[in-house]
């Protein structure tokens, strides 16, 4: 017997000794009924064994866990700017009810042989609702000389009219504020020719002049990517995304002589497994 | 006449089948096993087609069998695959016994993992049962486990795994009870027809992938184009208020079968349509199939093109017979029908996937080795308001989705009346159960839908089956009224993959269902989702409220159509822990599943008293974990 299964075995009987409903009920049963599990063939076949078995049994029937990775984009871009490599990303790892969900999203020069910034998010996954997931964690920013630290509280799920959304806010170890919102749509060309809109709004509470952020919505990006699935886990696509900064953000993107707006090319692959 | 003859082919003659599929279970030895044996090594006797000897089922019986449980490799649509089953073919080897007989089967495991087999239908002792957890611990590697069980009734069932998802993997096959007395069916030739969906993908990724992405199977999506044609229907603003509703509700109306004939190749006998399972007949022969839908996931729709069925027994139990033209048949249930053919022409067995995204098709014909021609695959069915278990058809009824249902009162006492004939019954639903992020949606109004033949056939053009066409030959053992109700939700969330009873998934059970012996209960069942669910409970009939009286069809499985709410009476005859499930195996596996224990009377006095009947509201405190 496992630690594990030992413990629950024994959380078991203490819990059915003590007649604790930690979860669960009958409906309908008799007043009277006693109705805590089910072990009547402990006199055939010996309590232990049985009990191993119902663990095992329960645990098989709605309590796996199971895994996800998904590259949403895995991309080439190239446009008015330098070409980049751009990676978005993401996994997790649970139950129904909880996962451990990790982002990843950056973007790399090619010709400038560079990173140019990649951040890293850990958050723990909690359903709240029959489409939407709430999620709390860390973020790190990775860029040259400017390393980060952000508490992330988000949200994540599907909307009416399904659209995918995940919303987050951060909070820096600065103490700045800033939240993004990515919505996504799929429109079915064909049952495997898909159209996928995408917008990422950013938004600051405040000026971030040295990472180059003013308040308010601060940029926004647009893309229109068009897949085929080749399988439903391996899709090739390409697409448009149209980046600009906002307000100040855009201000002080002019002042360090770069344009405000930017578009690009993509071609990329979409994976999941 | 009464009895059926055997067709003993000359490979046959004196031998018992089951040894000869012993001998096969590893392909070594099977060169030895006969030139039928070496021309289909893997496809037991009774499966073979007429082209490869097989005339008719040859009548064995037997009281001990021995079976072993292993990995072997397997062809099939001309592809190798590596499957896990009995005595080393798929189906499994035909057992067949005479009603009364005293049977001992002994299962070897030869697998690395646990193992069991169930008898599906059977009225064993539950310790025999063969359900891990349950009723007993499982067949553990390289362990031999003795069933020992009497066998009190006759008819057509069959035998699998509960263990894992070993069913999927070909751990399935056919079971026959004849009749101590004289059949009531008479027939001149007999087959059997294993229905069943094989994939070449390890199951547990099935089901990991529909965990990630419920719909990675659905290549029957309504597209851009089905829109252009839905604005040519019904004009733009209709095309625009039928997507906005269903996406409000994120709902989507092609959600027929999670697994579908991308992964799939469907079989009749082991046999895929391009393998051709064939039998022969003569011109003026009363044909009995035996039909067992041994499938993991799939409902199909069965039919004879310009054949007429007599449904003659319906899971092992005679009922009066009914002729039709196509019947859907949930997985593990089992139809008997009887065909008389009338020209000596080939005639198509079709059995095509509930979603119509596959079929398989054998044929029966005048001559061995013919091939019938295959129909069309029909258009795929879409899933209605209805099927939401509302009966308003409008923008209305998707608002209604993401509120609260309205506190209405309950009446205490059951009312028969209104559930024994079977018509539609749609009061506005109480939802007592635990919803949360498991539950994707509650039938508002479920209704009865036991007069309808299924998902899908409501237009066709001939006679279909219902339920409530359904009358036992027999009448009902047990006449009394139920003396009370339980109700049971199917709820499910399709987009987290998540299945349960009452929001509870089976990893989260603490209660069982408790019967006390020798009440007579009644369960309802509300279908709280968007699918169909073959609902199996182990170790007792139940008697179908369908409106035929103390005619009620008994059975061990039953389709609850989308948004349905259907009830049965259960004799509580049988102490023991059974196990109740949808017999959908990725949905039992996901936890929709629950413990049916038949409690003595004795056991009342030995417990307490703080088991008052709860309030509905605290019952909702189920999986906080």
């Amino acid at each position: 017997m496992t630690p594990s299964r030992k413990l629950l075995a024994i959380a078991l009987t203490v819990g059915l000794s003590m007649g604790i409903s930690p979860s669960g009920h009958a409906q309908g049963a008799e007043p009277s009924a006693p109705n805590r599990g089910w072990s009547m063939a402990d006199q055939y076949w010996g309590a232990e064994e049985m009990a191993k078995s119902r663990a095992a049994i329960q645990k098989e029937h709605g309590g796996m866990k199971a895994y996800y990775v998904q590259a949403d984009r895995f991309e080439y871009r190239t446009g008015e700017g330098d070409p980049h490599l751009l990676w978005d990303v993401q996994g997790w790892y649970g139950g129904d009810k909880d996962k451990l969900w990790i982002k990843i999203e950056g973007k790399y020069a090619i010709e400038g042989d560079a990173f140019e910034g990649a951040e890293v998010q850990a958050l723990w996954s909690h359903a709240i609702s029959r489409y939407f997931d709430a999620q709390a964690g860390v973020r790190h920013d990775f860029a040259p000389g400017d390393d980060r630290t952000f508490g992330v509280l988000g949200v994540q799920g599907l909307a009416p009219y399904w659209f995918e959304v995940d919303a987050a806010a951060f909070i820096s170890d600065d103490g700045d504020v800033s939240a993004r919102v990515e919505i996504e749509y799929e429109l079915l060309l064909t049952q495997r020719l898909i159209l996928q809109p995408r917008t990422e709004l950013n938004f600051a509470i405040q000026d971030v002049p040295e990472s180059g952020i003013g308040s308010g919505l601060s940029s926004a990006e647009v893309g229109l990517r068009l897949r085929y699935e080749i399988k439903r886990e391996f899709a090739p696509y390409v697409g448009v995304s149209l980046e600009r900064a906002v307000g100040e953000t855009a201000d002080f993107a002019r002042a360090d002589g770069e344009d405000p707006s930017a578009v690009s090319f993509v071609a990329g692959l979409r994976l999941w497994f | 006449m009464m009895h059926f003859q055997l067709f003993k082919g000359s490979t046959y003659s004196g031998k018992d089948e089951t040894m000869d599929t012993t001998r096969r279970n590893f392909l070594g030895t099977a060169a030895s096993a006969g030139a039928t044996l070496a021309m289909s090594p893997l496809i037991p006797t009774w499966a073979l087609s007429a082209s490869q000897g097989n005339l008719g089922l040859p009548g064995l019986t037997g009281s001990k069998f021995d079976l072993t449980i292993g990995k072997f490799p397997v062809r099939i649509d001309d592809r190798a695959g590596e499957a896990v089953g009995v005595n080393g073919t798929i189906p499994a080897p035909l057992l067949r016994f005479r009603e009364g007989d005293e049977i001992t089967i002994n299962v070897k495991n030869n697998l690395m993992k646990d193992t069991s087999i169930h008898w599906h239908g059977l009225l064993v002792p539950f310790q025999m049962d063969g359900v891990p957890g349950v009723s007993f611990p499982g067949i553990k590697p390289g362990e031999t486990f003795t069933y020992k069980f009497a066998l009190p009734q006759n008819g057509t069932y069959w035998y699998h795994s509960h263990s894992g998802l070993q069913e999927q993997l070909g751990h399935y096959g056919p079971l026959i009870i004849d009749p101590k007395d004289v059949d009531p069916v008479s027939y001149d030739r007999e087959y059997v027809l294993v229905l069943s969906d094989w994939t070449f993908e390890n199951p547990h990724r099935v089901f990991a992938k529909l965990k990630k992405n419920s719909e990675v199977y659905n290549f029957q999506k309504r597209t851009f184009s089905d829109f252009v044609d839905a604005v040519d229907d019904m004009g733009l603003g209709g095309a625009i208020v039928d997507r906005s509703m269903w996406g409000a509700m994120r709902m989507s109306p092609t959600d027929i079968a999670d697994v579908t004939g991308a992964a799939y190749t469907y079989l009749i006998n082991g046999h895929s349509t391009a393998d051709n399972w064939n039998a022969v007949f003569n011109v003026g022969e009363r044909v009995r199939l035996r039909i067992i839908n041994a499938s993991a996931m799939t409902i199909f729709n069965f039919r004879i093109p310009d054949l007429p069925m007599s449904v003659v027994a319906s899971d092992g139990l005679n009922v009066r017979p009914v002729e039709t033209d196509e019947f859907q048949i949930g997985v593990a249930e089992t139809y008997d029908v009887i065909v008389e053919p009338k020209e000596s022409r080939t005639f198509a067995l079709v059995a095509e996937s509930i979603d119509r995204s596959g079929m398989a098709v054998a044929t029966l014909g005048p001559q061995p080795g013919m091939r019938a021609s295959a129909p069309a695959l029909r258009e795929r069915p879409t899933l209605t308001m209805r099927d939401m278990g509302m009966t308003h058809y409008g923008a209305h009824g998707a608002m209604a989705m993401n509120e609260k249902p309205k506190p209405v009162m309950i009446h205490g006492g059951m009312d028969h009346d209104t559930m024994d004939h079977g018509g539609h019954d749609s009061a506005e639903q109480r939802h007592d159960h635990k919803r949360g992020a498991g539950v994707d949606m509650v039938a508002m109004a479920p209704v009865n839908r036991l007069d309808e033949p299924g998902l899908g056939l409501e237009n066709v053009p001939h006679r279909t089956l219902t339920y409530t066409q359904l009358r036992s030959l027999d009448q009902n053992p047990d006449k009394r009224e139920p003396q009370r109700e339980i109700e049971l939700h199917l709820t499910g969330n399709m987009e987290r993959y998540m299945w349960s009873f009452d929001g509870i998934k089976f990893s989260e059970v603490v209660d069982p269902i408790v019967f006390n012996e020798g009440e007579r209960v009644r369960m309802t069942l509300v279908n709280d989702t968007m699918m169909s669910h073959p609902i199996h409970l182990h170790g007792m009939f139940f008697d179908l409220v369908n409106g035929t009286g103390d005619h009620k069809p008994r059975k061990h499985t039953v389709i609850v159509k989308p948004g349905e709410k259907l009830s049965y009476d259960v004799t509580a005859d049988h102490i023991g822990d059974w196990a109740f499930h949808c017999h959908l195996l990725m949905h039992m596996h996901a936890g929709m599943m629950q413990i049916v224990s038949v409690r003595p009377h004795m056991a009342m006095n030995d417990h307490d008293m703080d088991h008052n009947h709860k309030g509905h509201g605290e019952m909702d405190h189920g999986g906080k974990h």
